[in-house]
């Protein structure tokens, strides 16, 4: 059993566990379940992520206030020109990452990573890494025990609610999850998952949650985009041997007291931020006088 | 600790868009709808904090329904939830209420009831899915979601309380924590069983078939 980033370390030292298998293990312990029913009740979520993003790439995913859906594809098609200037394992993740959140949206299928608004950013990051990593299978569903297991410790020592942390505490938690996740199935060790982690989420601190209109859809789906490509990064820094000068466990408390302070506006009420722009305004009437014309149809 | 186990942070598979207000207001639903014991005539919801400013957007209010109605996080019928309750005779009332400031921001209480019964319900989606229920029926209860739990009300007579904790012996489970109020001797009370294990609906159906049960509902 392990309660923040130092103990889960030291557990996956000691043992000589990957973090993957330290998680494991510590679920086997409190549930009383075995191996077998722990790892393909995860290999089952895994395949919810990959329905997800295979619908939001491959149809015309569109959220009923017509706010979001079709950016997964158009990354794909300038992915697919050549063009691109951040690369095609960074921009694929991103797109992933887009089409996830794009159903999401649209009242899809998913699988919250640590919530549904931030459902984007851990299988982007895995299904984008896929085709310079090539994982097996076994590996792809250890990267979502890796991730757990650090969104765990940040679940119990801080929040991963926009509602009460902003979204610092949602796309910010799930950004340093894929970037521990990242670094272990890059082969990297779990201090440099730790550090991933660490200057992944330090970066995002602060990050407030605005939806326009109170959907999840605007910020939130170029929220989980960009943390993607965050978490990518991070992992590469951590892997090159760069250390977050900050602890993991003080990053992690950082974001509960800066969650703590934000004002009420900031924190998913859809009163301040991007959601109280003028243009955010004019969405949320648009949007919500639509709404009304059809229920009142639909009563008819 | 609030979160025990891997999949409250890679799960629920869920349909979206928010954990907090579309999966973890239809588990509060289903909860409620539990321990109400099937679906009501009426449902009086009142929304606070968060909630209560984007219930709408959120599809929370399909949510809860959708809960009450039993359906799971990830049913797909979840987005027509309130068009099949005006099918099946639901009425369903929502208030958001911006004056009271709850602990949390994600707070409902919800008011189910039929011709004979009622029952009221105060639940929390604290983050992720996860949710605590705060209050049943007047009954301040501290249900955290950190274990699994049982939520029983029972007639207040002798032997109820040994019962049910008799049945979970002979499962052989654990129980880490219990609590047991009730607002006047002989009427009705509430035991809030929380256990190392988690909880079969075999156990809750056994339980539930005991004299002087009224309703069981399982939190895990």
């Amino acid at each position: 059993m392990f309660q923040t980033v130092k103990e889960l370390v030291q557990l996956a030292e000691d043992r000589n566990w990957l973090v993957s298998e330290a998680m494991i293990q510590t679920e086997m312990e409190t549930t009383g379940k075995s191996r077998e029913e722990i790892f393909s009740r995860m290999s089952g979520n895994l395949d919810v992520m990959e329905r997800a993003v295979a619908r939001g790439i491959g149809e015309e995913v569109r959220s009923h206030s017509g706010l979001t859906g079709g950016d997964a594809r158009l990354l794909q098609d300038y992915l697919s020109s050549g063009r691109s200037l951040s690369g095609s394992v960074l921009l694929d993740a991103v797109s992933k990452a887009m089409a996830t959140n794009e159903v999401n949206a649209a009242m899809g299928t998913i699988c919250a990573t640590p919530t549904a608004g931030s459902a984007g950013v851990v299988p982007g990051v895995l299904f984008g890494l896929r085709a310079c990593l090539c994982p097996d299978r076994n590996q792809m569903v250890r990267f979502l025990f890796t991730a757990g297991a650090f969104g765990f410790v940040v679940a119990n020592n801080a929040s991963i609610s926009g509602a009460a942390g902003g979204c610092q505490a949602e796309v910010g938690s799930a950004t340093g999850m894929a970037a521990a996740a990242a670094v272990e199935m890059a082969g990297g060790t779990a201090d440099q998952s730790a550090q991933a982690m660490a200057i992944a989420l330090g970066n995002m601190l602060g990050l407030i949650c605005d939806p326009v209109a109170g959907l999840v859809e605007v910020p939130c789906v170029k929220r989980n985009a960009i943390g993607a490509s965050s978490a990518i990064v991070a992992a590469d820094m951590a892997l090159a041997g760069i250390k977050s000068k900050i602890p993991c466990d003080e990053v992690i408390g950082a974001m509960y007291r800066v969650g703590q302070m934000m004002p009420a506006a900031f924190r998913e009420t859809a009163q301040g931020g991007l959601a109280a722009t003028p243009t955010g305004r004019v969405l949320k009437k648009k949007i919500f006088e639509s709404a009304e014309r059809s229920s009142s149809a639909g009563r008819r | 600790m609030k979160y025990r186990s891997v999949f409250d942070i890679i799960g629920p598979v869920m349909i979206g868009p928010s954990s907090s207000h579309t999966a973890g207001a239809a588990r509060i639903g289903r909860v409620a709808r539990k321990l109400f014991g099937g679906t009501p005539k009426k449902a009086d919801i009142t929304l606070y904090g968060s909630f209560a400013e984007t219930y709408k957007g959120h599809g929370t209010d399909v949510a809860l329904v959708a809960g009450i109605l039993n359906f799971g996080t990830d049913d797909p019928r979840l987005p027509q939830a309130l068009e099949m309750a005006r099918e099946q005779g639901m009425a369903v009332h929502f208030e958001a209420d911006r004056e009271t400031h709850p602990d949390h921001p994600n707070t409902v209480r919800l008011r189910l009831s039929n011709e004979q019964n009622t029952l009221e319900a105060v639940g929390v989606s604290i983050g992720g899915g996860k949710i605590e229920i705060i209050e049943v029926d007047g009954f301040s209860i501290s249900l955290t979601g950190s274990n699994p739990a049982l939520l029983v009300l029972h007639r207040d007579k002798y032997g109820a309380v040994a019962e049910a904790a008799g049945l979970i012996a002979k499962y052989e489970m654990n129980i880490s924590y219990m609590e047991v109020s009730r607002h006047e001797k002989g009427h009705t009370a509430m035991m809030v069983i929380q256990t190392d294990e988690e909880i079969s609906e075999g156990l809750a159906a056994e339980i539930a078939a005991l004299p002087n049960m009224l309703q069981v509902a399982v939190l895990s």
